[in-house]
């Protein structure tokens, strides 16, 4: 009972990690129809910006929780700037292109930040400090849950909610959806279209840096292909769980990383991911759209 | 007209052709040639000539050449003192660009030019297919980078040693290691590549060899996965008392720092590809006490810092690969004979099975099987941050 309690718990932080990233793939393809590959090394950069920031505060003797704050704070403005850039640049010039060519064109921003953070930074791996404190409560538990992982969990489950209220109430979450329904008639109705896809890139990056900064710290190390990983999981947990839909996103992650979990645990971790794309299959096979995808009538 | 010149086309590219054998022929008579003056030379008394085979040219020459200069090096060293009972050493090459097919091209030359003892191959592939026309012929091999365990290990060659460490010695040395540590139960866990995933196959295989140890959970984790906390949980479960990892510094900091984390605090054993100062770096507090093998260091060693130097002044370059081991090699061989007083096969072999010889790889001998006792993996332990010799 105990094993299965941890496997579940792991899961539930494995599912946890992928959401933070997988939402943004989910919004963004909600919006403007576009699988944004550059998603993953957004996290990367988060994750680096959190080290450099974390390094310099540091030294200069902050005191420990005051670190992660800032480091957090950091990372996802920095992130956001990205995300808002490569929305400018790699995106926004090809709007009325085939679906094609935004596409490939993130692969290209993909590939290009990688290569970026790997010749700025470098390319070995780099310690990451533990930014998440020890809670005194956690101590007897630490077999079971580890401190960082139920930070990581409160942190997703905190987004997520967060993201949810946002998106039901706020004008601009309105905007939002209402750009997803139909981009035509949303501009028709006077939405700013733009500004809404940019603050989609940005609240989707920012989401993917609070992730980087955390699972950095519990993993403890980073590297300039980290996000590549990464993105591929969360991409298909977005899927999984029907691209373009939030709630989706956040189910989608969280089947994976339990189906992860207790694949490692009861059979072995050589078949980890088989286990997960076969589901990832079995589920697109009953239901193509995904587990909470709306099927949508093509638009000719 | 059309089928005029295709015609033509077509003889023009036989004539090519042609040319093309032709200058092979050529260029094999030429090798041929060569090879009557090496043997006309075989024949005068006093010289004893030293065969150096493997990849001389092609895409793995890189591997070959330097053993080539090595044996090169130590002949001129031992000439110069009055040569191996008097008679002065020559060496002689032939060419098997690590390819098994030319490979016993090359040992049925050297049986032709009555060659006793061979510095070779390179490959493990081609010293297979080389290995059964030298023992028919009672030649004695050694090679300086054969490195696949059967060469040894199937006791079907007696006449072939080597300098380098077999594939499997650093799982041997491991599990003895574990062993030596009281360890009974080990999870033995590696990364599913053809590095880390072979060495713990033989860790495998060791363990279940072994009385009083055994393996609890043989598994593979997927490198660059974002946590590795199912396979803690299940190294926990599954009652281990220590960890043999195989693969690379990477997985083996987030496995062990996971370890730790949850509060598992038994051995953790690993290979050469986590005695790296990167695996400190990044595991930091999480890598205190963990154990990893290594290759041996020779690099203080005086007849390796001579043979460098030597090839330095001789060539105007450093060493390429597997230089200390050819280097080793051939002055192991030529002991062997000095100390047989012939190149008599009986007496040549027995020499290197008992006499111990200073070689730039450390003091050695070889074992009933040919492989270098005193050659090899050590185990290291990280202390304070560093690496330390574990004694």
């Amino acid at each position: 009972m105990e094993y299965f309690l941890e496997l579940l718990l792991g899961g539930l932080t494995r599912g946890s990690i992928y959401a933070l990233i997988a939402l943004g793939y989910t919004m963004v393809y909600g919006i403007i129809e576009l699988i944004n590959f550059a998603h993953g090394e957004i996290y990367m950069i988060g994750a680096f910006t959190g080290l450099i920031v974390a390094g310099l505060l540091t030294m200069l003797g902050f005191p420990g929780a005051s670190i992660l704050a800032i480091a957090l704070v950091c990372a996802v403005i920095w992130a956001a700037a990205y995300g808002y850039t490569i929305e400018k640049v790699a995106y926004k010039p090809l709007r009325g292109a085939p679906r094609l060519s935004p596409l490939i064109s993130a692969i290209g921003m993909s590939i290009f930040l990688q290569n970026y953070v790997m010749l700025s930074q470098t390319s070995d791996f780099l310690p990451f400090p533990e930014l998440i404190p020890e809670f005194g409560f956690m101590k007897g538990y630490n077999s079971i849950m580890s401190s960082s992982e139920l930070v990581i969990v409160g942190a997703t489950i905190l987004s997520c909610i967060g993201l949810t209220l946002f998106i039901k109430f706020t004008k601009l979450g309105k905007a939002m959806r209402a750009t997803a329904q139909n981009r035509k008639m949303a501009m028709l109705v006077g939405i700013n279209v733009d500004m809404v896809i940019s603050a989609t890139f940005v609240i989707g990056s920012s989401l993917a840096a609070v992730g980087g900064v955390l699972i950095a710290s519990h993993v403890g190390q980073i590297n300039y292909f980290i996000g590549f990983i990464a993105g591929i999981k969360a991409f298909t947990a977005a899927v999984l769980g029907g691209i373009g839909s939030i709630p989706g996103a956040m189910l989608g992650a969280l089947v994976l990383g339990m189906t992860e979990a207790f694949a490692t645990g009861y059979v072995s971790s050589d078949y980890e991911d088989v286990f997960a794309f076969c589901l990832l299959v079995l589920i697109l096979i009953f239901r193509p759209a995904g587990i909470m995808g709306k099927e949508k009538t093509q638009k000719v | 007209m059309r089928v005029k010149l295709s015609l033509i086309a077509l003889c023009l590219a036989m004539v090519a052709m042609l040319a093309a054998c032709g200058g092979e022929a050529e260029k094999i008579e030429k090798k041929d040639a060569q090879g009557d003056v090496e043997t006309g030379e075989v024949a005068a008394p006093a010289k004893l000539v030293l065969g150096v085979a493997g990849a001389h040219s092609g895409d793995l020459a890189s591997y070959g050449l330097p053993s080539i200069n090595a044996a090169k090096l130590v002949a001129a060293k031992l000439n110069a003192a009055g040569g191996v009972n008097g008679a002065m050493v020559e060496v002689v090459s032939q060419d098997d660009q690590c390819k098994p097919e030319l490979a016993t091209n090359a040992a049925t030359k050297m049986v032709s030019d009555e060659v006793k003892i061979v510095l070779g191959h390179i490959c493990s592939g081609a010293t297979k297919a080389a290995m059964p026309i030298y023992l028919e012929s009672e030649i004695v091999v050694m090679s300086p980078s054969a490195t696949n365990p059967p060469l040894t290990q199937s006791g079907e060659y007696p006449n072939f040693f080597r300098t380098i460490a077999p594939d499997d010695a650093q799982a041997a040395l491991e599990v003895s290691f574990a062993k030596g540590l009281g360890l009974k139960k080990i999870a033995v866990i590696h990364d599913k590549g053809d590095y880390g995933k072979g060495f713990a196959s033989f860790c495998k295989q060791f363990i279940e060899a072994e009385d009083g140890i055994e393996v609890v959970l043989f598994e593979g984790v997927t490198p660059g996965a974002v946590d590795y906390s199912a396979v803690v949980q299940k190294i926990k479960g599954s009652g281990a008392d220590g960890v043999i990892f195989g693969g690379y510094h990477p997985e083996a900091s987030k496995i062990v720092s996971g370890m730790r984390k949850k509060g598992v605090e038994i051995p953790f054993l690993s290979d050469d590809g986590v005695k790296d100062d990167t695996f400190i770096k990044v595991a930091g507090k999480y890598a205190e006490g963990v154990y990893a093998t290594g290759p041996m260091d020779f690099s203080d060693n005086p007849v390796y810092q001579e043979a460098v130097a030597a090839h330095k002044k001789e060539f105007g370059a450093d060493p390429g690969p597997f230089f200390p081991e050819a280097y080793s090699a051939a002055l192991a061989l030529l002991n062997a004979v000095e100390n047989a007083g012939s190149t008599d096969y009986a007496k040549v072999t027995e020499a290197l099975r008992t006499k111990y010889v200073d070689t730039a790889v450390g003091k050695l001998k070889f074992d009933a099987k040919g492989d270098a006792e005193g050659v090899g993996f050590s185990v290291y332990q990280v202390k304070d941050g560093k690496y330390v010799e574990v004694k």
